[in-house]
């Protein structure tokens, strides 16, 4: 296959451009001042503060419990959405209101949620956030399995229909496997948006214990700490360990031809 | 490869049915009730007034719509969508090649480079935006890299170039995934067979693997624009509020002024603009 | 939902009064209403340990603590504290639904002005706050809740200029010096994003009131904004201490408590500007929603002991409206906590204004707008 060299520019730009900040943010962890952007001196102050530090403990198992819950919804929703519509409901109306979701402004969201959970009287708690970030990650699931699934080879699914399956287990058994990378990348994706959202949950998790990002946005009125940074250098950490771990464990189950390519 | 057998078990329009209800149902159920009806009761405050200290008057009136056409949020209008577009623009120039080369990686380093895309984002935003803040900064790292090469100092932070490096930060990953699925999935015997017929690369991306990309092209162009046309914090943080955009107008009804009917109709006229451009979104990915 | 609806006016009167004759009518007056409202329902010997507690504050605005002496000491079920970043999203959450769960809300002055004449604010009951005898006489007169009807004063400030005095090349003393920078200073000074904080130093440097709602004043605050714009180096109300601290800012707008001038390498000084300024208060406000009204009073009444109250002045430098705690706290030459009530009584405090209060939102929208 022929690439051309000059594709490695962009390529390389964007992973440079994407850890910059990366770098400098680990390296205000070590700050030994009260600013997270004026580094006065190094010393280990703020990995100690952590340590000790309950709320922002609490904050992140919740952040953790609401993009894992707030994940597999959307991962299943989503993708039985991304297939419902491309295969058995041609509507654009239905396509747009799948995508909706991903297209309105938090605070619309967030708002319009408070009101709906106000005027159904419900008791809001950590798992109405997980509902809320669902349905806004179910419509970047959806979005990101359709287009694994546009103009997509139908013929297996065919075969399988012809040979009696029926929609379900066509797409358990040929779809499903089909769509995986699809499938990855979408929830990789709903994950990545929910651990970091603020404005949604700040209206919906009513008085539980608040997500990381709430946790952070009110201290900002008495000074973000590097206390931040150094929890951002601990979870950088043990992801890149857990995805090359990862890798190192996959690299040995791989030895069969791949589903498609 | 389409199958011409005509004895299927299970009739197709049938088939095309229950499918439709068994996959459809539970996604579209949740998104009616909670993003519709919440979405349903907040325009439905449009045509009301704001209280003198907030809350809603139920009189009716068309006064919020008139107050669109105020020159003032057309300025604003118009400045976000030329900032959101040139954000769209270069996370397409950046995001189409990466997610290219990312499709093409051996399988065991695929996971670890799409990882390695969404991974910064796995730490919080406000500390994020301080890094750029400290990189942008006048005396900041870009400014020394800038003056290593012998060029003048250049002022980026709280200009409209550093709202565009926040947008395009904060939503890269959101170009990238799509386009990766779908490169992904592209079949290179496709390529190999445009290739032996003597296309060059160039003509080969142009003729065959971009075209069919192109609804992903378009879902994460979607995602890129639509957040950064709302973004308010980025506007604030690093641009220093001297130039607002769309989201910031929102938010300010809603938060400051608490006039919800002004903000209601604002996100409606939002979403009126953003529904149509689903709907062209749409029309591109079914003709594809 | 419950919105309520307002087309009642407000008395004119009410949206200039002047704080010198709030002063002078300071003590009498407003005794009659409050024993009218407090007739009703609520019991003196409520059984609290029935009563849960729910607040919603700024971080680092109470001690750490709290929750847990309150339960000790006021027997009540629990105590829980929420989050809130800004009044902005505080006010949201408080007036979506009709029953946030919150008892007890910290909000600034203006904002708890609001929320009462939206209805959502249960009437304060004098005879169950015993510590309000500690307040300053002045801080029960304050004119966005005059009597303390609904509101009582947690902590109180104003909003000036901070500077670093070893960068400066002459300390500032006007706003002018903010709005039309020297050269010196060009791209070197910061200013509010809020609205009415954005409008403050323009406001006064022209000889206006805060609360004014005169289109043609209005105007020409929108011009000093603007010709101060290419000036500026950002819209802040978060971290411009920080700017101070590092050199990138040498003069920010600033409020009193948020003016890092404690520690002395760090040269950084905080003036009231000399055409004045505003007299902030943030307070405690009980929803009425709330079910446990009893205990609200009495974590009210307990904040307003001196012990508890002077740990705000002590630990996050806020000066307090409680006389009996300012007499505790050692004041250190030079700090902010030695400006009086008095002095701060020089300043307007900002009020809702109503209807009017979108034009300071347009206001904004405009100044910020490109």
């Amino acid at each position: 296959m022929r690439r051309s060299k000059l594709l490695y520019v962009p390529f390389w730009a964007t992973y440079v451009f994407l850890y910059l900040p990366i770098v400098v943010l680990v390296v205000m962890s070590f700050n030994s001042g009260e600013s997270a952007y004026s580094f006065e001196g190094a010393s280990l102050r703020w990995y100690g503060e952590l340590a000790g530090d309950e709320r922002i403990r609490d904050g992140l198992v919740n952040t953790l419990i609401v993009a894992a819950g707030s994940t597999v919804i959307a991962t299943v929703l989503g993708t039985m959405l991304a297939v419902g519509l491309a295969r058995h409901a041609r509507s654009k109306l239905l396509d747009a209101i799948a995508l909706m979701p991903a297209v309105l402004p938090d605070l619309v969201i967030g708002i319009g949620l408070l009101v709906l959970y106000g005027a159904l009287q419900f008791t809001l708690g950590l798992y109405s956030v997980v509902l809320a970030h669902g349905m806004f990650a179910t419509a970047f699931v959806a979005a990101v399995v359709r287009t694994r699934l546009t103009g997509a080879d139908t013929s297996l699914e065919e075969a399988s229909r012809d040979l009696g399956a029926g929609p379900v287990t066509t797409f358990l058994r040929i779809t499903l496997p089909q769509l995986a990378p699809g499938i990855i990348a979408g929830a990789l994706l709903a994950f990545t948006l929910s651990l970091d959202e603020f404005v949604i949950a700040f209206f919906t998790i009513g008085n539980d214990d608040p997500t990381l990002p709430i946790v952070i946005y009110s201290m900002l009125r008495f000074g973000v700490t590097p206390e931040i940074n150094a929890l951002a250098a601990i979870l950088l950490l043990v992801s890149f360990t857990a995805v090359i771990a990862g890798q190192r464990l996959t690299k040995i189950g791989e030895r069969g031809p791949r589903a498609q390519d | 490869m389409k199958s011409e057998v005509k004895a299927r078990p299970v009739s197709p329009a049938r088939g095309r049915r229950l499918g439709a209800l068994v996959f459809l149902s539970p996604g579209l159920a949740y998104l009616v009730v909670l993003m519709l009806v919440p979405l349903a009761l907040l325009l439905s405050d449009t045509v009301f007034q704001r209280g003198r200290f907030g809350g809603i008057v139920y009189e009716f009136t068309t006064e919020n719509f008139e107050r669109l056409l105020d020159p003032l949020y057309l300025n604003v209008v118009v400045n976000s969508l030329k900032l959101a577009a040139l954000t769209t623009l270069i996370a397409l120039l950046l995001g189409y090649p990466t997610a290219y080369l990312i499709a093409q990686l051996p399988r065991k380093w695929k996971t670890v480079a799409l990882v390695a895309i969404v991974l910064p984002f796995w730490t919080n935003f406000i500390i994020r935006v301080y890094a750029w803040i400290m990189l942008l900064s006048g005396p900041g790292l870009v400014n020394s890299g800038l003056k290593a090469l012998g060029l003048g100092p250049i002022e980026v932070l709280y200009t409209e170039g550093a709202i565009v490096t926040g947008l395009l930060y904060s939503y890269l990953p959101l170009m990238v995934l799509p386009l990766y699925a779908a490169i992904d999935r592209l079949d290179p015997q496709l390529r190999e067979a445009s290739a032996n017929l003597g296309a060059s690369a160039f003509t080969t991306f142009r003729k065959v693997t971009f075209p069919l990309t192109l609804p992903a092209v378009m879902t994460g162009s979607l995602f890129v624009f639509v957040p950064s046309f709302g973004n308010f914090v980025i506007p604030e943080l690093l641009g220093g509020s001297k130039s607002i955009m769309v989201g910031n107008l929102i938010r300010d009804q809603f938060l400051k002024a608490r006039d919800w009917p002004f903000g209601a109709t604002l996100a409606l006229a939002l979403v009126v603009a953003l529904v149509l451009l689903l709907l062209a979104q749409s029309w591109m990915a079914r003709r594809a | 939902m419950s919105r309520t609806r307002f087309t009642r006016r407000l008395p004119a009167t009410m949206a200039v009064v002047g704080l010198a004759l709030a002063v002078a009518a300071c003590g009498g007056g407003s005794s009659e209403e409050t024993t009218t409202v407090a007739a009703d329902q609520l019991k003196p010997n409520a059984d609290l340990s029935k009563q849960s507690l729910q607040v919603t504050v700024w971080e680092g605005y109470l001690p750490e603590e709290l929750p847990k002496r309150v339960k000790e000491k006021l027997k009540v079920e629990n105590m829980n504290i929420a989050y809130h970043d800004t009044n902005e999203t505080a006010m949201a959450k408080l007036t979506a639904s009709g029953d946030s769960g919150v008892d007890v809300a910290f909000v600034s002055g203006q904002y708890a002005q609001a929320l009462n004449e939206q209805g959502l604010l249960e009437p304060i009951h004098p005879e169950l706050i015993p510590n309000l005898a500690n307040l300053y006489p002045e801080a029960t007169q304050l004119s966005y809740d005059k009597g303390n009807k609904y509101s009582v004063p947690y902590t109180w400030g104003t909003t000036g200029i901070c500077y670093r005095s070893d960068l400066v090349k002459t300390p500032p003393t006007s706003w002018n010096d903010l709005l039309k920078p020297p050269a010196w200073a060009d791209k070197k000074v910061t200013m509010m994003t809020t609205e009415r904080w954005l409008a403050l130093p323009a406001l006064k440097a022209l000889g206006y009131s805060v609360n004014t709602d005169k289109d043609e004043e209005i105007e020409k605050v929108r011009e000093a904004l603007m010709a101060q714009k290419p000036h500026l180096l950002t819209y802040d109300d978060t971290t411009f201490g920080d700017r101070l601290v590092s050199g990138e800012a040498l003069m920010v707008e600033a409020w009193d408590g948020w003016c890092p001038t404690t520690n002395e390498k760090q040269n950084i000084k905080f003036v009231v500007p000399k055409e004045g300024s505003d007299l902030w208060v943030d307070t405690m406000v009980i929803m009425k929603s709330s079910k446990n009204k009893e205990a609200a009073h009495a974590l009210i009444n307990y904040i307003l002991d001196p012990e508890i109250h002077s740990w705000a002045a002590e630990n996050i430098n806020y000066k307090v409206p409680n006389k009996a705690a300012m007499d505790r706290v050692k004041i250190a030459p030079g700090s902010l906590l030695g400006i009086t009530p008095a002095e701060l009584l020089n300043g307007e405090s900002i009020i809702d204004l109503g209807q009017a209060s979108t034009k300071y939102s347009r206001l904004s929208a405009d100044v910020k707008a490109k």
